[in-house]
C-alpha cells in the first residue's frame, strides 16, 4: 500500500464518519462542526485528485462561508432538543433501507462502468501538463464559460437580495433615511461652535 | 495509483448519507440544509473525479458552478428557516402542517 493509497483512506475514512455525525449528531451546533471537517477532508480528496483551486475554494467558500452562516443561524435560535428528536424515529427504518438501496446500486453501478473507447479524442479541454490548475481553470472560465460565469454571478445576486427581502423586518421603531430632511438641513442650525473655558463644562 | 472506482464509491456512500440524514432528521429543518450541502459536496466529488481522470477540465468548471449555486441556495435556506422560525418558534416541519399537500 502506498502512501498516497493511506492518505486517501485517511480522507475518506474521516469524511465518511464525519458525515454520518453530521446526521446523527443530537446538537445541530455539533452537526455543523462535523460538517466542517467534512469539507476539509473533501478538500483532501481534491488535493488528491488534482483540483487544487477547487480544493481551496472548497474551504473558502463552505468553511469560511456556508458553515459559518449555519453557525449563526443555529446558535441564534433557542432549540428545544428533546421535542426535535421524539419525531426522528418515525422515518428511521425506511431512511435506513433507502440509503441502504442507492449505495448499493451505485456501488454496482460504479463496479461495471466503463468509457467509450474514443474518450480521449472527444475531450473538449484535455488537461495539459506543466499548466497549474488555477491557470488552466481560469483560461476556461472567463473565455468559452463567460456567460455561464455571469449567470452565476446573477444567481449570487439574487439569492443576497432573496436573503435581505425574506429577513428584513420593518418596524415602526426601525430608523429610516428621510432625503429631504437631509437635504433640509444646513449647518448654521445644525452645528454650534462653543469655546469653553478651562475647568468649566460646556451647557447646550 | 487509487482506481477511479473507489473515489465513485465514496461519493455514492457520501451521498446515501445525505439522503439518510433527510429521513432521519425530519423534525429539524437546518439537519436537513446541511444533508443537503453533503449530498452537493457527494455530486462535486463524481464530477472532479471523472475530469480528473478522463483527464478533461470542464468537470472542474461545473464543480465551480455548482459550488456557487450551493452557496446562493445555503443563503436563501437560512432565510426562509429564520423568517419561519420567528414565526412558529421551531424548526420541525411536520409539527403541523398548514400547507395541506
Amino acid at each position: 500500500m502506498s502512501v498516497v493509497f493511506l492518505t486517501f483512506l485517511l480522507f475518506s475514512v474521516v469524511l465518511l464518519s464525519s458525515a454520518v455525525m453530521v446526521i446523527s449528531a443530537r446538537n445541530p451546533v455539533h452537526s455543523v462542526l462535523f460538517l466542517i471537517l467534512c469539507f476539509f477532508n473533501a478538500a483532501g480528496i481534491f488535493v488528491l485528485l488534482g483540483a487544487e483551486l477547487l480544493a481551496m475554494s472548497l474551504v473558502i467558500v463552505y468553511v469560511g462561508a456556508v458553515a459559518v452562516l449555519f453557525l449563526f443561524v443555529v446558535m441564534m435560535f433557542d432549540l428545544h432538543l428533546g421535542v426535535i428528536k421524539q419525531e426522528a424515529s418515525r422515518y428511521k427504518s425506511i431512511g435506513i433501507l433507502v440509503g441502504l438501496v442507492l449505495v448499493v446500486e451505485l456501488g454496482f453501478l460504479y463496479m461495471n462502468w466503463q468509457s467509450a473507447s474514443n474518450t480521449h479524442e472527444i475531450l473538449s479541454h484535455p488537461i495539459t501538463p506543466g499548466r497549474t490548475n488555477a491557470h488552466a481553470i481560469g483560461d476556461i472560465l472567463y473565455t468559452d464559460y463567460f456567460f455561464v460565469f455571469q449567470l452565476a454571478g446573477l444567481v449570487l445576486l439574487v439569492a443576497i437580495i432573496g436573503a435581505i427581502v425574506l429577513t428584513l423586518k420593518d418596524q415602526a421603531t426601525s430608523k429610516r433615511q428621510s432625503i429631504s430632511r437631509q437635504l433640509q438641513r444646513n449647518p448654521q442650525d445644525a452645528v454650534t461652535l462653543v469655546n469653553p473655558e478651562k475647568g468649566k463644562g460646556v451647557r447646550l | 495509483m487509487i482506481e477511479m472506482s473507489y473515489y465513485l464509491i465514496l461519493a455514492a456512500a457520501l451521498f446515501s448519507t445525505g439522503v439518510v440524514g433527510i429521513f432521519l432528521n425530519t423534525g429539524n429543518i437546518i439537519v436537513i440544509l446541511m444533508s443537503i450541502e453533503i449530498m452537493l459536496l457527494a455530486v462535486n466529488i463524481n464530477f472532479v473525479t471523472f475530469s480528473s481522470f478522463l483527464n478533461d477540465l470542464v468537470g472542474q468548471v461545473f464543480s465551480i458552478f455548482i459550488l456557487t449555486i450551493a452557496a446562493a441556495e445555503a443563503a436563501i435556506g437560512l432565510a426562509i428557516l429564520v423568517v419561519y422560525f420567528r414565526r412558529r418558534q421551531t424548526v420541525n416541519i411536520l409539527q403541523d402542517q398548514e400547507l395541506k399537500g
